[in-house]
């Protein structure tokens, strides 16, 4: 269990922003850290890895202190058990993928873990490839993978698949989710992606200036309202077109556009590039295999 | 035939000056880039100062220093007995001294270029600061490196005021490559003249020429 109560004075564009975080994440919980940029996500992951200090506050991390301001200890990043994946991945360019693991490696540990991992996130050809040569979606696995070797308290993902296109960010949020299963992680996650927050993670918090706003289960924070809908997907509203006396919604599902029917009230609370969830209730969707 | 004196104490001292530049300047140059302590201004004015400093001053400053009759010299002399004035040992200090700018600049413009994240990855991967400067910084900025070495060395292996007024122009003991030129000339030997200065114009052009071409993948494009 991981306990954070964690307070800073933070320099932003729009001059001083008090960031005040308190959590309490469950082993083996997967949650999302959401809200618009500078409200101080990536600083409470940064607090956390021991990459910046906080002014006052604790974290307690299975019954370890990380940080007591009260009682000055404060672990540097290297005695905390952190793994963090980078915006930008952070590989380092004169190592292979392989070195990039294993340098990782803590002295004395088994190297079998590199193996395992290897074969986790499938880059057994690439190996041996400097992360340079690799595609966006191969370096974010190498990072995850790197970010694994010492099977860490907590890992830390900070937006790791906001630079890949839609296809690759799904491949990896199932990678994601294995190794998040797999090796029992707490993981946090930092993400703009409504889909990806509802399909991976079990609590979030969402965070304005600063402060927690609202927290709980993501499809109620964004649907405000508890469905019980025999299916229901996030989308964005790409067009709103009037047809006689209905309206015709496009909406983009992932890849996929779909064309939804709607009423002149519900238009009226929706405008081009609103987020929506498509549920429905009355109806049985059919289920046919799809050949690959 | 011209004495090859000259040339063996050049490089003598351009080797050994760009080697305990090269291990002063990686912890300078590693704190210069990462350091926020509000002296930093004041020691990269220094650093940099011999850049545009007329070589004399420097030279007439340390020869001040070194001499015997005053504090420093004295107390070189007799705890030590070294005399840095008109020796070999005296010039090396001058050259570092002289072409520090030229190793730490590099090394530090090339430590600054590289992402933050670097080593934030490295620590909360367990790394301790020197692990991470060996095994991660420093061979990411390979070119940087080898610009410093070789600008140091270019530069040490051109200096003619520090070495003239510190070292003076003692045969196989301070009377590097550009003195001789300059004795040379003085003494109406321009044949003479003539060999050092092209020897110098082509070493400086053909190290030179080597940096670009490695720093420009010039050299890999052609060995693959």
């Amino acid at each position: 269990m991981i306990t954070i109560d964690i307070h800073k004075t933070l320099q932003n564009s729009n001059g001083t922003m008090s960031l005040a975080i308190q959590l309490t994440i469950e082993k083996g919980q997967l949650i999302t850290l959401y809200g618009p940029s500078g409200s101080g996500k990536t600083s409470t992951l940064r607090i956390l890895a021991g990459l910046m200090s906080p002014d006052t506050g604790h974290i307690l991390v299975n019954d370890k202190k990380w940080i007591d301001t009260d009682k000055n200890i404060k672990l540097s990043p290297q005695q905390r058990k952190i793994g963090y994946v980078f915006q930008d991945y952070a590989l380092f360019p004169n190592m292979t993928v392989r070195k990039n693991l294993e340098f990782a490696l803590e002295k004395g540990q088994d190297k079998s873990i590199i193996e395992e991992l290897i074969d986790i996130i499938a880059l057994k050809k690439l190996q041996h490839k400097k992360p340079t040569t690799l595609s966006g979606g191969q370096q974010q696995r190498v990072a995850l993978a790197r970010a694994l070797v010492r099977t860490p308290d907590i890992l830390l993902l900070d937006e790791p698949l906001s630079a890949l296109d839609v296809t690759m960010r799904s491949k990896l949020q199932d990678y994601i989710t294995k190794v998040h299963k797999r090796y029992n992680l707490t993981t946090i996650l930092v993400s703009h992606d409504i889909g990806e927050i509802i399909k991976m993670s079990d609590k979030i918090y969402c965070l304005e200036d600063g402060k927690i706003v609202r927290q709980g289960n993501p499809i109620h924070i964004f649907t405000n309202n508890q469905l019980s809908g025999k299916f229901q997907f996030t989308g964005k509203i790409i067009t709103i077109k009037k047809e006689g006396v209905v309206y015709l919604v496009t909406v983009l599902i992932g890849n996929n556009v779909v064309k939804v029917i709607a009423q002149e009230s519900e238009i009226a609370a929706l405008k081009t590039g609103d987020l929506v969830v498509v549920a429905s209730k009355a109806f049985n969707p059919v289920l046919m295999p799809i050949q690959t | 035939m011209i004495d090859w004196g000259p040339i063996i104490l050049t490089a003598k001292l351009a080797l050994l000056t760009t080697s305990i530049l090269f291990v002063i300047s990686i912890p300078l140059a590693y704190w210069l880039a990462t350091t926020r302590s509000k002296i930093k201004p004041i020691i990269e004015t220094l650093v940099s100062m011999p850049l545009v400093l007329p070589p004399t001053v420097l030279g007439f400053y340390l020869l001040m220093a070194f001499s015997p009759g005053n504090a420093f010299g004295a107390w070189l002399q007799e705890y030590f007995g070294i005399q840095l004035i008109f020796s070999f040992s005296g010039l090396v200090i001058g050259s570092i001294i002289y072409s520090l700018p030229f190793m730490v600049n590099p090394i530090q413009s090339g430590l600054s270029s590289l992402p933050t994240s670097f080593s934030e990855a490295s620590y909360v991967l367990g790394k301790s600061k020197m692990n991470t400067l060996l095994n991660v910084l420093l061979p990411n900025i390979k070119p940087s490196l080898l610009t410093g070495i070789v600008l140091a060395f270019a530069h040490t292996v051109g200096e003619f005021g520090v070495v003239l007024m510190i070292g003076g122009n003692i045969p196989d003991k301070t009377k590097v490559v550009s003195i001789a030129i300059y004795d040379e000339v003085e003494a109406l030997n321009y044949s003479n003249a003539h060999l050092y200065s092209l020897l110098l114009f082509g070493i400086t052009f053909v190290v030179l020429l080597s940096v670009y071409m490695i720093n420009g993948g010039y050299l890999k494009r052609f060995w693959k």
